[in-house]
């Protein structure tokens, strides 16, 4: 990991654009592809001027074929390529499915080590910002029971900017999550410079000793207003960022569930068969006996998707007093 | 390991089986092959060894009760693969959280023996509250819950280890004073809320269970025990020689007890969806009061003795549950409960059922009063009120008077000398 020592403030979305321009001038290998990626500058503008300045070549605009995107650019990265595919909303990236899962995900399995699929799927998923039934969905769940598949979803710029790059340097098939109400909400000091994370370690964001909680994605933040906010009534709550879905860091929850003795997991994807369910699994494998309360989960509800009306969406999507709520009752416990 | 004992199938068109009798009981060591309980079907009785060496940790099935072949019947502890947590269970189990489990008035005889081992005592004490409790040697039952609902807390085994309070498991427990200035059912500070101690709760949840479920009825006589106290008076102190024990009014107010009990069965039954259980036994539940907890130990086959006998088995109990040495076994079973209210002064008292029992009776305090006695004269007596709680969809008044009047019977015709 090379160590960046000047740090300047930057949104998500300047995060990811950083990183995603720093690897184009670095690696003439890297390339970028997706529906609006190159004369529109991506819906958010993260890659505006791309085009202009990298060529046709590099920034490639493609039909509205997700399938394809990923088909291809599995192609490309047998071949020697660095692909970063955008699937534009999380919510079409169902198309891809067969690709990722069937593909991509057992390239190197299928081939014996033969070929690796050096690709990255960056794609904006999550709810709040009234983005209704297909701009608002959670997709983690559906990817993190496939071995061979690596799944981020960092919260923070600085995070953002270390795991892109590794994903885009890692040898085997990344999918990226960028919350996408954090955005432009969430800024924070980036360092300058190559700053690479190591995948598969989450972060302690804040230190605690009578609850754990682990979230990833906006509710980091939010759980950690939540967290401050106890604070000052003397209870104490440590927050852990997961930051890579898959793989895990086992060490680093179980340690702090041992240390608090409780866990509470908050995250906007439904509940059932959700990243909580497997947290929790593993908990209640490795750490029965240093529990001293229910395992909680705090999770969006099990609709099939987010309203558009904003009661709806404000029914979905967790607020801090209730994270705040939770937090309190589990400590209290 | 625990291994569950399922209902053998004893015959090919055998659906179900009877459990006869449990040659076993929770706690008892168990060879691989040996005999530990009896079946019975329609076409055959037999003795269904142990699959496993072990202990036999919970049964699930009472005599007399059937299920179909295959329904889990006991639990055995395999031994020599204990898990964790066992010694501690074991301990709680063993030691005062029995007590603590049947403190409320002891359930229905079909509902207690088998399920001490699962019941409520240990529900609520986390894994980490067990595992600190086992490695710091701290009595989680003697321990003061600082959690939701009073719930022990790791934090609270981890402080009670630090002060040094800890009583090493299955040490009898002493109601401890707080010293801590925390607000507890012993030492209620004005202006705080004491947490509910497991006990305090189940005896909250079966007193109003009783209350709603059973529809309860009342009723009272007066009993002229002049006669009756001259007898106890002058065979007390030969008694407490020879026994080591102070000798009451209970033995001789439950042997008239158990008599119309024999007389009127109906008052010694539970009512069921099925119908009205008539007990064969006559077990008697003695209401005993401890600082924070209300126990039912219970008096076996209580018909079956004299009143001396009573006097010994009741002596005994109530001094057991002040020690917290009783088992679970002490306190499984009543069929009918004696509360002998009158010790602290009380001459008129409505008591809650225990649940699933048709009555409670209790003993007034005895008092001097000048009665009219036969031939309109005025004399002074011993009298003493005599109140009993009926489960009214067991019994009507007229058969709960007609049992009250005939321990009034028998306690007036007791005296001034007999045999104890």
């Amino acid at each position: 990991m090379a160590i960046a020592t000047q740090t300047r403030e930057l949104n998500n979305v300047e995060a990811v654009r950083e990183t995603l321009h720093d690897a184009l001038v670095n690696d003439d290998r890297v390339l970028i592809m997706g529906e609006d990626v190159g004369a529109r500058g991506n819906v958010f503008l993260i890659t505006k001027g791309f085009l202009e300045e990298f060529g046709p070549k590099r920034i490639i605009d493609t039909p509205l074929a997700e399938a394809s995107i990923v088909g291809v650019a599995i192609g490309m990265a047998m071949e020697g390529l660095r692909p970063i595919a955008e699937i534009q909303f999380a919510d079409f990236i169902y198309p891809a499915f067969n690709q990722i899962v069937g593909e991509a995900a057992k390239t190197r399995y299928r081939s014996n080590g033969d070929y690796t699929c050096p690709l990255v799927i960056r794609t904006p998923y999550g709810g709040g910002v009234r983005g209704a039934l297909s701009h608002s969905v959670s997709i983690e769940a559906l990817f993190y029971h496939v071995p061979g598949l690596k799944i981020l979803a960092p919260s923070t710029p600085a995070d953002i900017k270390g795991l892109l790059t590794a994903a885009i340097e890692d040898p085997d098939p990344v999918l990226f999550l960028e919350h996408k109400k954090t955005y432009r909400l969430v800024k924070g000091p980036v360092p300058e410079g190559h700053f690479v994370l190591p995948i598969g370690k989450a972060d302690v964001k804040k230190e605690g000793s009578q609850l754990t909680v682990v979230s990833y994605g906006l509710y980091v933040h939010q759980a950690l207003d939540a967290a401050r906010q106890l604070e000052t009534e003397d209870v104490s709550v440590e927050v852990i960022d997961l930051r890579s879905i898959r793989p895990m860091d086992r060490e680093t929850i179980l340690e702090s569930v041992r240390k608090t003795r409780k866990l509470l997991i908050i995250h906007e994807d439904n509940k059932f068969g959700g990243i909580g369910a497997e947290i929790a699994a593993m908990v209640a494998e490795e750490a029965l006996f240093d529990l001293d309360a229910p395992i909680k989960r705090l999770c969006g509800p099990d609709v099939p998707a987010m309203g558009y009306a904003i009661t709806l969406e404000e029914e979905f999507m967790i607020s801090t007093e209730r994270m705040r709520e939770a937090m309190r009752e589990l400590v209290n416990f | 390991m625990p291994t569950t004992i399922k209902m053998p199938q004893l015959g090919e068109t055998v659906t179900e089986g009877t459990v006869a009798q449990w040659l076993k009981k929770p706690g008892d060591r168990i060879e691989k092959y040996e005999a530990f309980v009896e079946v019975s079907t329609d076409k055959v009785n037999a003795e269904v060894p142990a699959p496993v060496s072990g202990v036999l940790r919970e049964i699930i099935v009472n005599e007399g009760e059937t299920v179909p072949t295959g329904a889990p019947i006991a639990i055995i502890d395999e031994v020599g693969a204990p898990t964790n947590a066992e010694p501690v269970a074991d301990a709680i189990m063993a030691g005062t959280a029995t007590a603590v489990h049947t403190a409320a008035p002891a359930a229905s005889p079909s509902k207690t023996n088998g399920v001490s081992r699962s019941d409520s005592s240990l529900r609520g004490v986390s894994p980490a509250v067990r595992k600190l409790a086992r490695e710091h040697n701290v009595d989680v039952t003697a321990i003061r819950g600082t959690g939701a609902n009073g719930r022990i807390t790791a934090q609270d085994i981890l402080e009670a280890s630090r002060a040094g309070s800890a009583a090493p498991a299955a040490a009898p427990r002493a109601p401890s004073p707080p010293s801590d200035g925390r607000s507890t059912y012993m030492n209620p500070i004005p202006g705080t809320t004491v947490p509910l101690t497991q006990a305090r709760k189940i005896i909250a949840q079966r007193m109003v269970e009783s209350r709603h479920t059973a529809p309860h009825a009342w009723t009272m006589v007066e009993v002229d025990v002049t006669n009756l106290w001259a007898w106890r008076t002058r065979a007390k102190d030969a008694f407490e020689r020879e026994h080591g024990q102070k000798l009451t009014l209970l033995p001789f107010f439950m042997r008239a007890v158990v008599g119309s009990l024999a007389a009127y069965p109906l008052m010694n039954a539970s009512f069921t969806d099925a119908g009205i259980k008539v007990h064969k036994d006559i077990n008697v539940s003695i209401a005993v009061a401890l600082p924070d907890n209300l126990i039912l130990p219970v008096v076996r086959n209580a018909d079956k003795l004299s009143i001396k006998g009573l006097a010994v088995a009741a002596g005994s109990l109530i001094d057991r549950a002040r020690r917290a040495q009783l088992g679970a076994d002490d306190l499984a079973g009543g069929t009918f409960t004696v509360n002998n209210t009158g010790a602290n002064g009380s001459i008129l008292s409505a008591p809650i059922l225990p649940t699933g029992q048709a009555g409670i009776i209790t003993m007034e305090a005895v008092v001097k009063r000048p009665v009219v006695v036969t031939g309109d004269a005025i004399a002074i007596r011993s009298i003493m009120n005599v109140c009993l709680s009926l489960d009214h969809r067991v019994v009507d008044g007229g058969i709960a008077s007609a049992f009250l009047s005939d321990v009034k019977k028998r306690l007036e015709a007791m005296g001034p000398s007999g045999t104890l």
